[in-house]
Order: C-alpha cells, then sequence, then structure tokens
C-alpha cells in the first residue's frame, strides 16, 4: 500500500520504497534462483551421481543405485520448497502482526507448542497418523502462539521486541522441560522424537506432501488476503482505526493464517528455526515495506533458503547429512544477533 | 529508625528459618531411602564412628548425593540472582540467557562424539559455560553495556546451541542418548566426592566474593553513570560479579548438569519470602539449595519411575515462569 505511506512517517519507509520495475526485477530474478537450486538439489547429494544418470532418471528409469537416489530427491526438494515458503510466510506475517522486527515462529515458542502437542501425541495417545500430526501441531502452535502473544503484550508498553522475545524462550523452555519430562522414561518415544525434532525434510513422500499441502495453501491464502489490512496496521493501530480497519480482527485473521502455516509445516518437518526471521528482513531490502509485494516474494526466498540449505547439508558433511534445521540455525542466529547489536537501545 | 531495625531482625529471622530448613531436608535425605536409618546412626555416620551397614549407605552413597544437590542448588541460586538483579529482570536467568545451553553443548559433544570421562566432561562443561559468558558479554557490549542486548543475545546464542545439541543427539548411540540426556536434565544420581569436590571448593571460594560484592548490585541498577558518580568502579565490579556468578554456575552444572530453572526460581521465591530490597544473595542460595534437595526427594520416592531431579524442577519451574512472566510484564520487570 506504498501510496497511502507518507514518505514523512519515517526514514525508513522511504529508504525502502521500490519501484514496480525494481520489484519485478527482484522477482524475476528469485525464481530464476530457486530454479536454479532445484536443479542443484535434485543432482547433488549425499551420493555423487553424474549428469547422465539424472538425465536417465528424470526421463523415467529407476534401475541403477543413482537414478533410484534422484528420484527420490525429487519429493525432497519440493518438500523443503514448501516447508521453506510456508515459514517464510510465517515469519512475514508475525513480523507485521505484532510490529516487532524479532518475530519468527521459533524464537516465539510457537514450534515448541506444536512440538509438545505431538510429543503428547506420541506418548499418551499412540498417534502415529501424520494426519493427526498435523491438526494437533496446529492446535498446539496456535495455543502457544496466543499465549506468548497476551503475555508479551501485557503491561504499559504492550508488546515489545524484548517482551515479546522473552516471553517465547521463557515458553520454549517451559515447553522443552515438559517435553523432557515425557520423554526421558519411555526410550521409545525418544528415538522417534529425537530425530522429529532437529528439522529435517529427509523423510519426504509425495504422500506427506499430498497431506500437508491443502493445509499450506489455506495458510498462505489467508495471509496474503491480510496483507492490505497488515499495511494499514504497520501505520499504527490508532491511525489504522481511523482509516477503518477493524484492527482486532485483521490481527486475528493474519495471526490465523501465520499458525496454520507454521503448525503444519513444523508438524512434517519438525521446528526449523529462523527461516521465518531471516528471510523478510533480507525481501525488506530488496522490495520494500508493501506486504502485497513482500509475502510472496518472502515465500519465494524462503524456498529458496531452505532448498539450498538442504543441499548444504547434504554435501559438507558427506556420507552423512546435516539436517536442515541446524544449517538454517547456524545461518539464523547469528543474522538474530546482528539485528539485536543494530538496534538503539532504547528501541529494544 | 525502628523500622528498619525491624526488617532487618525480621530477615535475619527467615534467612536463619530457611537455612533450618535445609539443615533438616539435609538430614532427611540422608535417613531415608532403600533401608531407612533413624536419626543416631546418621549423626554417628557424620560424626565419623563405623556404623554396620549405615556407614557404607549413608557415608559413601547418600552424603555425597545430599552434598552435591546442597552446593549445586546454593550455586544455582546465588548466581542466579546475581543475574537477574544485575539484569532487572527475572528472566534474566542463567538457563534463559544461553549460559547453561553452552555447557550443555560441550557437555554433549562430550559424551557423544569423545566418550570422555566424567571429570573430563565436567572440565569442558565449565570452560564452555565461561567462554558463551565472555562471548555474549562482549556481544552485548556495543556503545555502552545493556541488559536488555544481552538478554536478547543470549536468546539467540542459546537458540544456535540447542540445536547443535539436538545435532549431537540424533547421530548418537542408545546408550550414549540416555546418558546424554540425563546430563542434559540434570541429575544428581551417583555423585561421588570426586565429583562433589570441585564445586565444594569453588563455591567455598566464590560465594564469600559474591555476597561482599552483592552491596554494589544495587548501586550498578541505577546505571552506570550514576553508579560511577557514586564512586563504584563500575566496569571492574561488573566484571567481578558476571565472572564469579559464572564461574559458580559452571562449575555447578559441570558437577549436576544444569538443573532446569532452579537458577531461574530461587530469587524470586526468595525475594517473596524475605521482602524486596534486601539482599538477595544468600536467601536465594538457601532456597535453590532447598528446592534442588526437596526435589531430589519427590523424584526419588513420589512416583513409579525415578525421575532425576531435573525433571521434577522442570516441571514445577514451567508453571512459575509462565506465572512470573505475567507478573513482570504487568509490572514492568525487576524481581
Amino acid at each position: 500500500m506504498s501510496p497511502t505511506l507518507p514518505a514523512a512517517l519515517s526514514p525508513d519507509v522511504a529508504r525502502l520504497r521500490r519501484s514496480t520495475a525494481v520489484r519485478l526485477a527482484w522477482l524475476g530474478a528469485g525464481l530464476a534462483v530457486l530454479a536454479l537450486l532445484f536443479v542443484l538439489s535434485v543432482a547433488f547429494g549425499t551420493r555423487i551421481v553424474s549428469v547422465s544418470d539424472v538425465i536417465s532418471a528424470l526421463g523415467g528409469d529407476q534401475d541403477g543405485i543413482a537414478q533410484a537416489a534422484v528420484v527420490k530427491r525429487i519429493p525432497r526438494t519440493v518438500l523443503a520448497l514448501l516447508i521453506g515458503s510456508a515459514l517464510a510466510l510465517s515469519g512475514a506475517t508475525m513480523q507485521a502482526v505484532t510490529r516487532n522486527p524479532l518475530a519468527d515462529p521459533g524464537i516465539l515458542g510457537v514450534s515448541g507448542g506444536a512440538a509438545l502437542a505431538v510429543v503428547t501425541g506420541i506418548a499418551f495417545f499412540g498417534m502415529s497418523d501424520p494426519f493427526l500430526y498435523i491438526w494437533v501441531a496446529i492446535g498446539g502452535a496456535a495455543i502457544a502462539a496466543a499465549f506468548v502473544y497476551t503475555v508479551g503484550s501485557l503491561g504499559r508498553d504492550g508488546a515489545t521486541p524484548l517482551k515479546l522475545a522473552l516471553a517465547g524462550a521463557a515458553i520454549s523452555a517451559t515447553f522443552a522441560s515438559l517435553v523432557s519430562a515425557i520423554l526421558l522414561p519411555r526410550a521409545d518415544v525418544l528415538t522417534i522424537f529425537r530425530f522429529w525434532q532437529i528439522g529435517g525434510v529427509g523423510g519426504a513422500t509425495w504422500e506427506r506432501i499430498g497431506i500437508i499441502t491443502p493445509f499450506l495453501l489455506a495458510g498462505a491464502a489467508i495471509c496474503f488476503f491480510s496483507a492490505r489490512g497488515m499495511n494499514m496496521l504497520a501505520l499504527g493501530d490508532d491511525l489504522a482505526a481511523g482509516l477503518g480497519e477493524n484492527v482486532l480482527r485483521a490481527r486475528l485473521i493474519a495471526a490465523a493464517g501465520a499458525v496454520l502455516l507454521c503448525g503444519a509445516a513444523t508438524a512434517i518437518a519438525g521446528p526449523i528455526g529462523f527461516v521465518g526471521l531471516v528471510v523478510p528482513h533480507l525481501c525488506r531490502l530488496l522490495v520494500g515495506t508493501d506486504l502485497r509485494w513482500l509475502l510472496p516474494f518472502s515465500a519465494l526466498v524462503g524456498a529458496a533458503l531452505l532448498v539450498a540449505a538442504d543441499v548444504v547439508g547434504r554435501v559438507i558433511a558427506r556420507p552423512q547429512e546435516i539436517e536442515v534445521g541446524i544449517i538454517t540455525a547456524f545461518i539464523g542466529a547469528p543474522f538474530f544477533i546482528w539485528i539485536v547489536r543494530r538496534q538503539r537501545v532504547r528501541e529494544l | 529508625m525502628a523500622g528498619r531495625r525491624a526488617r532487618l531482625r525480621r530477615r535475619t529471622l527467615l534467612t536463619s528459618g530457611l537455612a533450618l530448613a535445609l539443615l533438616l531436608v539435609f538430614v532427611v535425605s540422608l535417613m531415608v531411602g532403600n533401608t531407612f536409618y533413624g536419626l543416631d546412626k546418621v549423626v554417628r555416620v557424620l560424626l565419623g564412628e563405623t556404623v554396620p551397614g549405615a556407614s557404607f549407605t549413608v557415608g559413601d552413597l547418600r552424603l555425597p548425593r545430599a552434598t552435591l544437590g546442597l552446593i549445586s542448588g546454593l550455586c544455582f541460586g546465588i548466581a542466579g540472582v546475581t543475574f537477574q538483579t544485575m539484569l532487572r529482570n527475572p528472566l534474566a536467568s542463567p538457563d534463559i540467557i544461553g549460559i547453561s545451553s553452552g555447557a550443555s553443548a560441550a557437555a554433549v559433544i562430550a559424551i557423544v562424539v569423545f566418550s570422555l570421562s566424567e571429570t573430563a566432561t565436567s572440565l569442558v562443561a565449565l570452560v564452555a559455560a565461561l567462554v558463551t559468558a565472555a562471548l555474549i558479554y562482549l556481544l552485548a557490549n556495543r556503545r555502552g553495556f545493556a541488559g536488555m542486548r544481552l538478554i536478547l543475545i543470549g536468546i539467540g546464542v542459546a537458540a544456535m546451541l540447542d540445536s547443535l545439541v539436538s545435532y549431537v543427539l540424533s547421530r548418537a548411540a542408545t546408550w550414549d542418548l540416555q546418558v546424554a540426556m540425563q546430563w542434559l536434565t540434570g541429575s544428581i544420581n551417583g555423585a561421588t566426592w570426586a565429583r562433589v569436590a570441585p564445586v565444594l571448593i569453588a563455591a567455598a571460594v566464590l560465594v564469600p566474593v559474591l555476597l561482599l560484592h552483592e552491596r554494589y548490585l544495587g548501586v550498578l541498577r541505577l546505571g552506570d553513570d550514576s553508579a560511577s558518580a557514586l564512586g563504584v568502579r563500575v566496569q571492574r565490579t561488573r566484571i567481578v560479579l558476571i565472572v564469579s556468578a559464572v564461574a559458580l554456575l559452571a562449575f555447578a552444572t559441570a558437577a549436576s548438569g544444569p538443573i532446569a530453572f532452579v537458577a531461574f526460581m530461587a530469587g524470586p521465591i526468595a525475594a517473596r519470602i524475605v521482602g524486596p530490597g534486601a539482599s538477595l544473595a544468600l536467601p536465594s542460595g538457601l532456597i535453590g539449595a532447598l528446592l534442588v534437595l526437596v526435589a531430589d526427594l519427590a523424584g526419588q520416592f513420589a512416583f513409579d519411575n525415578r525421575y532425576p531431579v531435573g525433571v521434577i524442577t522442570g516441571v514445577l519451574g514451567a508453571p512459575f515462569l509462565v506465572y512470573l512472566l505475567i507478573r513482570s510484564n504487568r509490572s514492568g520487570g525487576s524481581i
């Protein structure tokens, strides 16, 4: 909604205004990079495969080990793409809803809520159906998000970045200790859970992708639909209300979209941190602050980031592979620290 | 001022009460177990007499365990309240701002990757806690020290280290996994004097240092400028406080693992009991020790399964944390 953002409002906003041509150029570049990464992700992996094998595998030949490996990489790449865009979209929406630069599903404890819900389901109700995982994880994520936001915005000055981040960290610590209390006496569940907990796309199958896609589409649709309303929120609650926006409703709807995305992604891939934090910041530098551009672009860059992180994780530790959640944490945490260091003290 | 003297007397009374309660729980935890030994036998063992049966069970098994619980709890409590007071935020305890995560990551790597012995693991955890704390402090110390920034950077560092921990755990063999999980939760099972000795010595040296420097904490809270105007050497005092608190925490973590939330709960509970504005270090230490010993007794005897102490404090601490979060956000910070 760039026309309604007066340039005098904040120097940051003026600096981050982008013309449509620039945005389209970045969008094209982003798509090209994503396509390239897709090819790389199919071609490179723990097993080294020759180009001819890749081509014959894509042609439907699955006889050799090399071809079979390539065929297995395709759903994995698709899943990384979906999860990456879901998390980035969810992060961008959370940052807009909370008007907080440090919002991220991991930092705010939303993924932790999903994790606790899944563990409870596995340990006490013998849950094993991935379809149920999703519903349970979304429920846990929603409860955690509502709780952290409520607690973080208590008090005089509302939801400051510090209060939200602290509330999120505290809730995460709480969830983690409950999870370990549930897991310690149950060695069998512990084994299942420790792989889920790291966050990875290694176990991708077309079936799983089919299960989560409707959830992700619904969440993404809600977020895109709320982009206009969230642009208003960026002006401040009073001004947005003055312009005829129902502030509470806009917040709730957008937050529901973000939780849906994050919960579904977490259910399938485990808690993958920091994608939702890093990507929107990066995209704001490229296409500006208008959410109608920022959201789709974040989804694109998030997909590219997660596919890239997955390729890196497969390549650097051959013959083993490092789960994508570890890679994103090691990219994302320094970035988080950098943002914090950049802020002036009183803004914290 | 009579009011002040009365308050002081009340505080001294309450602190002595805490110490007495701690002594009681300590003795009880020496008495109970698979076999119950009466007070007379326990006292005779403590005095160095040889009592058939009791000498081994009480002297070699229960005494090191109870001592480790007591000393670790004391260290966690004092270190935690020092951080909370210095950073003016009850949530800024070492378990949340990443120092315990540093120790945990190092210990898990030592156990799983290098299969180090118990002593070596403790040593590695100690060094890692100190390094992590130094790193967080340096990163936060930009254009002047800001407590807020330190907390947030600590959260970021903790997130990174925690993901390292889960990565290493995912690669662990089942046996190592059990050991590592035990360590991560915090446990005083199977304590030996060799494990207790380092933390005992550290506590003997550092607790007095912290207690002596504690009165500057109140001055530091006024802000750097006011504090130096009042004649406190700000940077030096802060570093002494941070280093002693981190070292206490690190030694305790190395011996017993990061017993969840003790460092975090002790201070606010102590503030509730002795009243705000008072010197909190000693009462917090006593509360920390009480928490660990009581939770350990509960973990051993209250359930069908035997749980390590960290699980009990974790489950206790979780709702308390949430309560405190709500309260401190309402009132705008400070213990």
